[in-house]
């Protein structure tokens, strides 16, 4: 695969001068109207959810789904935050999340270093390694790592998940991140091995700073890769005031107690920090999902 | 070491022993044992029972095991075929015509919609669709209701007729944003030149399209082919909220297959064979994409 590591920029290029009179309007606005047209159905489910997480029963049950609500009801969403204690499964969320992406990241710096530029022997063996490791399907590893986590003693616990992220997530960041250390600047690395610098200071003093771009890009991806997961969690956390949000939210549907506000309260408050995390790291995201693509 | 003005090479293998042993630890001897227990029979507890190959044989001719398999087809054509196509002319659209005739903010702000629903969780994504297609108080019933097409409504979810192109759909909704994200980005990479050329040689935007935006970004094509066919491959969380393998298997794909094996009926042996099945199969898959990739750059 021509994985590389430099992100494609995605540069607002300069705009083209108008051709105006060309190819007008009917097809002009025909063309943005459709488009607009189908970015609404693809945003729809979002704003359904939205307006009916905010509606009281009985205001659904007059108005039904598409109706604005009467009046903001916030209750659905408080009853519900409460039902679930959603603060403790945020919390497991981000810390989880947070500690994987931190340690992620420093995996992924030692072995691109090793890789990409200590070049040590058998690297391709190494690289194809970790390739291979990201093609994995979860199913082929989760038996023995249900079974070995028990007998360590740290099932239902929030370490087994961030150990086993923080491998799985390096895979990746090792095979990005190799690539960028393979073209890192020879004169860099000289300079500072003229000034005495050891591995462990050109490291840390040369190396990380120069990368930092793109280990921001890595620590974006895993925070929210991380976030998002449902497979491992769900198998791995199973006490209540273990579980992450995904599988908080994800082991309720069909649940009885579940109406359809209810269903909508759950489901905008699992939405909402999924979308701020979209607004912060937009720009990070947008850069990065091209990375580790294309020559 | 020291002193040369060269840097060395040697001494890096330090570096590697960390990832190495976590490596080892969590992805290798698991994948080992789970192969090694695809020949045995076990329930989790005890010791496995070595029983050769019985667990294969038995899985092909498992209608259920086929079932999965043919579903995966299904669904590489919802999250793989349908958004590569859709999302290259979409990309296409945006970048050359939208941001040419509008503004490259309609441009983004186009990219950023459409790949909204990727960046939900998977499993609050199951939730915003299993609300919608209920088929009691779901909107979509509702809305169709409301519009005087209530004969339409369906229990898009529990009915084995319709759960599989149900959840089809739910899928070709979330993977569009991806490829249409990282083909604008490829786009990027062509000479404006080029597509001035065409148009003085009065090339048509269909003629334009085919010839210059599909050729230039072949190597996004085959990135974006290849990673959401595997997506689909191993597609478990909206399964697992959506309709849980149901109703009657209509929707069993074989993660899901794994894991029902592995955690509710205790046939780990059989649940490892599955997944041993599925790892070998996106792994050829990968290859074979991988080789079609270089000759395609080649050629």
């Amino acid at each position: 695969m021509t994985v590389t590591a430099a992100p494609a920029i995605m540069t607002d290029q300069e705009e083209p001068p108008r051709k105006a009179a060309k190819r007008r309007n009917p097809v002009r606005f025909g063309i943005l109207t459709a488009l607009l047209i189908l970015l609404l159905l693809v945003v729809a489910p979002l704003l359904v959810v939205a307006v009916n997480a905010v509606k009281s029963p009985a205001d659904y049950a007059g108005g039904g789904p598409l109706s604005l609500p009467t009046h903001l009801y916030w209750d659905g969403i408080v009853n519900f935050w409460n039902r679930v204690d959603f603060g403790t499964k945020l919390w497991n969320s981000f810390i989880t999340s947070f500690t994987v992406a931190v340690l992620g990241v420093l995996l992924s710096i030692l072995n691109a270093y090793a890789l990409g530029i200590g070049r040590v022997k058998g690297r391709i063996w190494f690289l194809v390694f970790f390739l291979v490791a990201n093609l994995l399907p979860q199913e082929v590893l989760v038996y023995p790592l249900y079974f070995l986590s028990k007998e360590v003693g740290i099932y239902d616990n929030l370490i087994s998940i961030v150990i086993i992220f923080t491998v799985i997530q390096a895979a990746f960041g090792t095979y990005l991140l190799t690539s960028v250390y393979t073209e890192f600047p020879v004169e860099l690395l000289d300079a500072a091995a003229v000034d005495g610098a050891g591995k462990w200071r050109t490291l840390w003093r040369i190396v990380v700073p120069v990368s930092m771009p793109t280990l921001g890009v890595l620590f974006t991806f895993f925070f929210i890769w991380t976030w998002n997961e449902f497979f491992l969690p769900l198998v791995f956390l199973i006490s209540n005031d273990k579980q992450t949000v995904p599988v908080a939210l994800g082991v309720l549907q069909g649940d009885r107690l579940m109406d359809a506000t209810t269903t909508s309260a759950s489901a905008l408050i699992g939405i909402l920090p999924a979308m701020l995390f979209f607004l912060i790291f937009q720009r990070t995201l947008t850069r990065g999902i091209t990375a580790g693509a294309i020559k | 070491m020291a002193g040369t003005s060269k840097v060395s090479r040697g001494g890096y293998a330090v570096y590697l022993i960390p990832g190495v042993v976590l490596s080892v630890a969590i992805i290798v001897v698991p994948l080992v044992m789970t192969v090694y227990t695809s020949f045995t029979r076990w329930t989790g507890v005890g010791s496995p029972t070595w029983i050769g190959f019985d667990n294969y044989t038995r899985l092909f001719q498992d209608a259920n095991f086929w079932a999965s398999f043919g579903h995966i087809i299904l669904l590489i054509i919802a999250m793989a075929v349908i958004p590569t196509f859709l999302g290259l002319v979409l990309a296409a659209l945006l970048f050359d015509y939208i941001a040419k005739h509008f503004s490259n903010r309609w441009a983004s702000f186009f990219r950023s919609g459409f790949y909204l629903p990727q960046v939900l969780p998977v499993a609050v994504t199951g939730i915003v669709w299993g609300w919608i297609l209920h088929p009691s108080y779901g909107a979509l019933n509702k809305i169709l209701e409301s519009i005087g097409l209530g004969g339409l409504a369906k229990n898009w979810l529990g009915d084995p007729k319709y759960a599989l192109y149900s959840v089809m759909g739910v899928m070709i909704w979330f993977q569009l944003g991806y490829p249409i994200v990282m083909f604008m980005s490829g786009l990027q990479r062509i000479n404006p030149e080029l597509y001035e050329a065409a148009d003085l040689d009065g090339a048509t935007w269909w003629q334009r399209f085919r010839r210059i935006t599909v050729y230039m970004i072949r190597p996004e094509f085959y990135v974006v082919l290849i990673t959401t066919t595997i997506a689909a491959l191993k597609i478990f969380g909206q399964v697992f909220v959506l309709t849980r393998g149901g109703p009657s298997n209509a929707t069993l794909v074989p993660s899901y297959f794994a894991y029902k094996n592995f955690f509710e009926k205790a046939q780990v042996g059989y649940g490892s064979a599955i997944s041993t099945v599925l790892t070998v199969l996106i792994i050829v898959l990968a290859i074979v994409f991988l080789r079609l990739q270089n000759r395609a750059e080649r050629g």
